[in-house]
């Protein structure tokens, strides 16, 4: 046998050093001279500490319906301006209808559209305007909604006062949210999954309800509905007839706050809106003295007060018999806006404390007792070897802990299970590398001859069989989610580390320890 | 200490045909079995609640189902996990309404019915229609694509016909693990998924390890002045590789078996996959990927004597 290659050596020795200091935070709080860079702790996944896992839906198609109906605005305004009269304006889908009365006006309507509806495709046919938003801009609408979902919900779930949530976009239209240690699933699911969405529009006090209702709805307006009690205490739908016209929305609120009605001593929340908002206010309030405004929270009337006079400082009051938390829900999500698009829960894993617990502690078992199991069959198997065999093992756990906290990644159960199967499997390299040894002395080598050709031969076979078992751990990181792809990470950084314990490391202990001139038999 | 004396020389493939029938109506089953009685899917492919909580004390499963009846899962299908305090509840997702919201019911009935302070939250999942279609169609993926990278790297690091024995081998083991799930009606979740592919892995690990040594073999073989059959020498590669095999397959198993047992009920039909995984993927290298490689003997690539013949003509 060649002398040890000294970098070997050295190289071995490096990584042995590297890997306790990777591994120490895990045991034990590091001294406070500890360069934290070096490493920090593992991360633990949901499913050992707990928490809640979401993958919410951005309903993307309905914000850009949403956008082609704020687009009718400012197409009437265009057509106003100019004076041009229409008799029909709509919006359908993601589509935006114009008929225009005169067809004189044909001409100058078009070059107005094409002007200022640069996100949209125009078809003209006999006075009747097609106007289709092209791909690009709903692409872009949708992408924004992600974004602005995004932002809103993490506005909300800081407003539970959690540590280190995580909320991040998923494919195309989805979001992840993760709020470890905390547990109120349903609370949790109620404050994201509310658009928030809040109008004031005026109620048409000169509007018919009744025929309203029966089908005969006035030009302009809209019915809504809004909760109340019948006189026997059941809950009922009360219609009320509104302007279509959005006079005040959520998004020119500042701040909303908890606050106690006075007048029936029970919970209501206090809108105070930015400047714009505040003046926009004070001349509904000042021009409609006498007349209701509705205030609408995602789509239900939440109430319809009289105005008795101009409300200039800016604030309105939001009631509808709420509980405490109802009215701290609800100002925290009036607070941080509203989503842009309807959202949906599609995914939830969530895990309580103690099942997150009892899972660290059955993994830990699982990988103290199948380690021990192994360790105890490879010396009562090969002896020495074995014994050489279980440095390298051991060496090899340390290596996997103190990668998994130096890359950052994230421990779960399955990825608990992975490290335990590579224990089984680490050793295989090993095991071929004996047998081959065996195999040797058996066709009369010498102990030195046997040695390197053992290692020699099973080199090749190691390789192609790691990197086949390393392909199935690369898809499954592929088309894995969540917690399957821990499994996969520690499957892969197990078998990357046995490559090198159980070939380098157990090569230099053989070769420092076997004695040249010794006429010994090998232990093995 | 030795498990095989390393005289001993079984005659594996002599008994090929009788392996190959074997497997044949294992394999048949299997797909029987599933077609027949079918997989207990889990909530990850049909969609879904599923509720695990804790109670102080072991509850009638009668009295979590009376609980449950006035929001209307009273159907649903209720096991013990693991203890009898721990309960598992299943029910699949509600048209119309928002189902992400029934595992919130199903606490609420359970708190008002046996005792809010009796009952702990330890796990929820909830998975929406669409997504359990999404997960099904990357599961299927996943095993696609394992096939076919594994088919390329075998075919580049031997030759095509071993890239068939192996994925032959593997397929078996894929169906054998699936048909185990059908007969025994456990549930087929999405770390079964992961298990079958880490079964993949392993079996192929095991099919590659005797490979190696039929190619070392066959090119000292082809140097030899009266060489054996191909038959005789892939027989002996896998005599010689036998009890490094039967070494890993133990070492692996015994892994797993701590798994399945000290690992908890949440990872128990993961480990179960792989303890059967790992024991047909043993067979399977010796029994289904060495037959299916040597029948395929002379397709797919110029032989070695034609090689040699083609070499001598100028």
């Amino acid at each position: 046998m060649q002398a040890y290659p000294r970098w070997k050596l050295w190289l071995i020795l490096t990584v042995l050093v590297v890997s306790a200091m990777g591994t120490l935070p895990n045991l034990t709080t590091p001294p406070s001279w500890w360069p934290s860079a070096v490493s920090q702790p593992m991360n633990l996944g949901l499913d050992l500490k707990g928490g809640i896992h979401l993958v919410i839906d951005v309903n993307v198609e309905k914000a850009v319906e949403h956008s082609v109906e704020e687009d009718v605005d400012t197409v009437r305004r265009l057509l106003r301006e100019n004076k041009i009269r229409y008799s029909k304006l709509d919006a359908d889908g993601s589509t935006l209808i114009v008929q225009i009365k005169n067809d004189a006006d044909a001409a100058a309507t078009e070059g107005l559209i094409n002007k200022d509806m640069s996100g949209y495709t125009v078809v003209a046919e006999a006075g009747r305007f097609t106007l289709t938003i092209t791909e690009t801009e709903a692409k872009e609408i949708k992408k924004f909604a992600v974004d602005q979902s995004i932002e809103v919900i993490r506005n909300r779930v800081d407003a539970l006062g959690t540590t280190e949530p995580v909320i991040v976009k998923q494919g195309e239209r989805r979001i992840l949210v993760q709020i470890p240690g905390y547990e109120d699933s349903a609370r949790a699911k109620s404050l994201i999954g509310r658009t928030a969405q809040l109008e004031f529009k005026l109620v048409d006090e000169k509007g018919d309800l009744d025929k309203a209702l029966s089908g005969k709805i006035p030009q302009g307006d809209v019915i809504v509905y809004g909760k109340a009690e019948d006189r026997g205490g059941n809950a009922v739908r009360q219609p009320y007839l509104l302007k279509k016209r959005t006079e005040l929305s959520g998004s020119e609120v500042a701040d909303a706050r908890v606050s106690i009605d006075s007048r029936y001593n029970e919970y209501a929340v206090t809108l105070k809106f930015n400047n714009k908002g505040a003046r926009k206010f004070d001349k509904l309030t000042s021009a409609h003295v006498g007349e209701r405004f509705a205030i609408i929270l995602e789509g239900v009337v939440q109430s319809a007060p009289v105005i008795r006079e101009r409300i200039s400082g800016g604030t309105a009051q939001i009631t509808g018999s709420f509980t405490s938390q109802d009215a701290r829900d609800l100002a925290i999500v009036l607070r941080a806006g509203a989503l842009p698009a309807p959202v949906k829960v599609v995914e939830e894993r969530s895990i309580g404390p103690s099942l997150g617990q009892d899972s660290i502690e059955q993994g830990m078992n699982s990988i103290i007792y199948g380690c021990i199991a192994v360790l105890i069959f490879m010396v009562v198997y090969y002896r020495l070897f074995g014994l050489v065999a279980n440095v390298a093992l051991i060496f090899n756990m340390l290596l996997i802990a103190a990668a998994m906290s130096m890359i950052g990644s994230t421990l779960t159960l399955p990825g608990i299970a992975g490290i335990v199967l590579t224990i089984g499997m680490a050793v295989d390299a090993n095991v071929l590398i004996f047998e081959r040894i065996r195999e040797e002395i058996r066709l009369g080598k010498t102990r030195l001859a046997a040695i390197d050709g053992g290692y020699d031969k099973a080199l090749s076979t190691i390789v192609d069989a790691n990197i086949t078992t390393l392909i199935a751990a690369i898809v499954l990181f592929q088309f894995g989610t969540g917690p399957v792809k821990g499994f996969a990470v520690t499957l892969s950084v197990g078998i990357l580390a046995s490559m090198f314990t159980a070939i380098m490391v157990t090569r230099a202990i053989v070769a420092l320890s076997i004695k040249k001139k010794s006429k010994k038999e090998l232990s093995i | 200490m030795q498990l095989i004396n390393p005289d001993l020389k079984i005659d594996f493939l002599g008994k090929r045909k009788l392996a190959l029938i074997f497997s044949g109506a294992l394999l048949l089953l299997s797909l029987g079995l599933v077609a027949g009685k079918g997989l207990n899917f889990g909530i990850d492919f049909t969609g879904g609640t599923l509720v695990e909580v804790k109670f102080t004390q072991a509850p009638a499963i009668a009295d979590i189902r009376e609980a449950l009846t006035p929001v209307g899962f009273g159907q649903a299908i209720i096991q013990e996990f693991g203890a009898p305090e721990e309960i598992l509840i299943r029910v699949q997702n509600r048209d119309a309404s928002d189902s992400s919201k029934i595992s919130t019911d199903i606490l609420d009935a359970l708190g008002v019915g046996l005792g809010a302070d009796n009952v702990e939250m330890r796990r929820v999942e909830f998975v929406g229609p669409q997504v359990g279609e999404e997960l099904t169609q990357a599961g299927l993926l996943a095993v696609l694509f394992a096939m076919l990278a594994i088919l390329v790297y075998v075919t580049f690091r031997f030759k095509l016909r071993f890239a068939i024995g192996a994925d032959a081998a593997l397929l078996h083991d894929i169906t054998l693990v699936v048909g185990i799930f059908a007969l025994t009606g456990k549930e087929f979740t999405l770390p079964v998924v992961a298990a079958i592919l880490t079964v993949i892995g392993y079996s192929l690990n095991d099919t590659i390890v005797v490979f190696d040594r039929i190619r070392e073999n066959l090119e000292a073989n082809r140097k030899r002045k009266n060489p054996e059959s191909e038959v005789d020498v892939v027989n002996g590669s896998i005599n010689q590789t036998l009890s490094r095999t039967l070494m890993t397959s133990l070492t692996t198993l015994l892994v797993v078996l701590s798994l399945f047992f000290f690992g908890g009920e949440v990872i128990h039909d993961f480990a179960f996959a792989l303890i059967v995984g790992i024991m047909v993927g043993t067979y399977s290298s010796i029994y289904i990927a060495s037959p299916v490689m040597l029948s395929l003997e002379g397709r797919f690539e110029t032989s070695d004597e034609e090689m040699e013949e083609m070499e001598a003509k100028p």
